[in-house]
């Protein structure tokens, strides 16, 4: 039998990329419980981090998955996007998991204090919860149920990515080389977006008369 | 240098070194048989190096916890004239040479001048003490280093009337040291201590750690122990002793005022700005481990006469 286009993308393209973004978790998941020492002298921090490293990184991958549209004619990256982004917030729910349950033990004052008093944990915090409200809601039933209100809830991953960045930035003690690189990519990717639009509005009355 | 003005007014057994040797011989054994995998490997490296000191451990010095490993205190360090990252110290400290090493006096003190390592550490015989070390990340370990207390070697060198701190400066050589070539930190790296401080029995200059020389990342080859103070204070790889009048501007005292003070002291009454400093992460307790309760002054409440009618809110 010989798959069409569409269904490759599908039935080999989809198990691929869920493959490909549950191997980090995979692979702290086995060196947590079988060979902790490869996660250094400080596996609880090694954890926190990777996992939020990888939230972020997806999360940015999902968010590059509409220029690669337009700048390859292609719509097929958008199969993946409801994916990606899932996976995104798999990894900054794990994250927000580790520090609350194995690093504070579940110390609601701490946390608390933590959430209130630190802004760069106010700003994770807040990006975790947007990311939350974006799961629920990925779902066929709740866009049709949100209708148009689905499309204004769904830009938050916008200010998710925002926050991410951020949380990133403030929580390095002083060398900020690697959350610039980050805040960069994002930049990139919103920045194409704005001159798309922006083009696009220059040249819509010359060659879109009919849409008064 | 520059100046804050500001500023004026029962032991558990270290695994003895029989069983280390004892370990290796097996591990050897095993790796020959061919029975070893990864994880074995990795231990096997946890074995000390270095030249062995030889230093009788100090009872009256000795914290009642379990040391950390070799392996935890040697991979897992803040040193940021070799990189940002807690692995980067053990990966490129391998380009510092700490021999021959010479030392400057200078400052307010009789004896001035530049010493050979050797020559200044020459009259101090090496003991072993097994502190408590509390980074400001609110983690910590406990460690047994090797060396002299910091006050014989001040009483040595005679200071003035006029030395109310003491100024130690770390190496600064790009090439020996190559995080040096990013401008995270002001280089060379500066920390300080007020006279009585320094003076304090609990003061310790270290050259060794487990019975052997200092590894290059832990400070080679020659550095600064206060258990009392957040671990940024211990300066490393020390080049220069000066006796000032002034407080000196310490470096990360400078990098950002708001979050590091020139006390700092281990103090869970006072969090820093971005983490709670009530708790601390023990290195090597794995995974699941809880954090354990920091204690004022890092357990040491010895020195907390040092500071009386100090405000240490605001002396942070």
């Amino acid at each position: 039998m010989v798959l069409s286009r569409d269904r490759w993308l599908r039935w080999v393209g989809k198990p691929v990329v869920h493959a490909l973004a549950a191997a980090p978790l995979a692979l702290l998941a086995g060196r947590t419980f079988w060979h902790p020492e490869l996660l250094g002298a400080n596996p609880v921090t090694t954890i926190i981090d990777q996992l939020g490293l990888w939230a972020l990184r997806l999360l940015l991958v999902t968010l590059a998955l509409t220029p690669l549209r337009y700048l390859t004619h292609s719509s097929a990256w958008l199969l993946y996007r409801r994916l990606l982004g899932l996976w995104a917030a798999t990894y900054a729910f794990l994250h927000l998991l580790m520090y609350v349950v194995v690093d504070q033990r579940l110390d609601i004052r701490v946390l608390l204090e933590d959430v209130l008093k630190r802004p760069w944990i106010t700003v994770g915090f807040a990006a975790v919860l947007i990311l939350l409200a974006l799961t629920v809601t990925s779902t066929r039933g709740m866009m049709r149920r949100l209708g148009r209100r689905w499309q204004t809830l769904h830009y938050g991953v916008y200010l998710a990515a925002v926050g991410g960045v951020w949380h990133y930035w403030w929580q390095v003690k002083k060398d900020i080389r690697a959350p610039i690189a980050y805040a960069a990519v994002f930049a990139l990717l919103m920045g194409y977006r704005g001159a798309r639009r922006w083009l696009k509005a220059r040249s819509a009355p010359a060659t879109a008369p009919g849409r008064i | 240098m520059r100046y804050r003005r500001d500023l004026e007014p029962k032991a558990s057994e270290i695994t003895p070194e029989a069983i280390w040797q004892d370990r290796r011989a097996v591990l050897k054994t095993l790796a020959a048989s061919g029975a070893l995998g990864a994880a074995g490997l990795a231990q096997a490296a946890s074995t000390p190096t270095g030249r062995v000191l030889n230093a009788p451990r100090n009872p009256a010095y000795v914290a009642d916890e379990a040391p950390n490993s070799w392996d935890d205190i040697t991979t897992y360090n803040n040193f940021y004239e070799f990189g940002t990252d807690k692995s980067d110290p053990a990966r490129n400290a391998g380009t510092l040479r700490p021999s021959p090493w010479s030392v400057t006096i200078g400052g307010e003190v009789e004896t001035r001048g530049t010493f050979a390592l050797e020559d200044l550490l020459k009259p101090h015989p090496v003991e072993e003490r097994v502190y408590r070390l509390r980074c400001v990340e609110a983690w910590s370990m406990v460690i047994p280093w090797d060396g002299f207390p910091l006050a014989d070697l001040i009483k040595r060198l005679k200071p003035t009337s006029k030395a109310k701190f003491v100024a130690f400066t770390t190496l600064k050589d790009p090439v020996q040291m190559p995080g040096q070539r990013s401008g995270v930190l002001d280089w060379p790296y500066v920390e300080g201590l007020r006279m009585d401080e320094a003076m304090h029995p609990l003061a310790f200059l270290a050259t060794g750690v487990y019975g052997r020389a200092l590894p290059n990342q832990s400070g080679a080859p020659l550095r600064l122990v206060v258990p009392w103070k957040y671990g940024f204070k211990s300066a490393k790889s020390i080049v220069r002793i000066d006796f000032v009048e002034h407080a000196p501007a310490t470096t990360w005292a400078v990098s950002n005022p708001h979050e590091y003070g020139f006390f700092a002291n281990v103090n869970p009454a006072v969090d820093h700005p971005r983490w709670s400093q009530k708790t601390e992460r023990r290195i090597g307790g794995g995974v699941f481990a809880p954090r354990i309760a920091t204690r004022p002054f890092n357990g040491y409440t010895e020195v907390a006469s040092l500071y009386t009618g100090l405000d240490l809110t605001k002396w942070f």
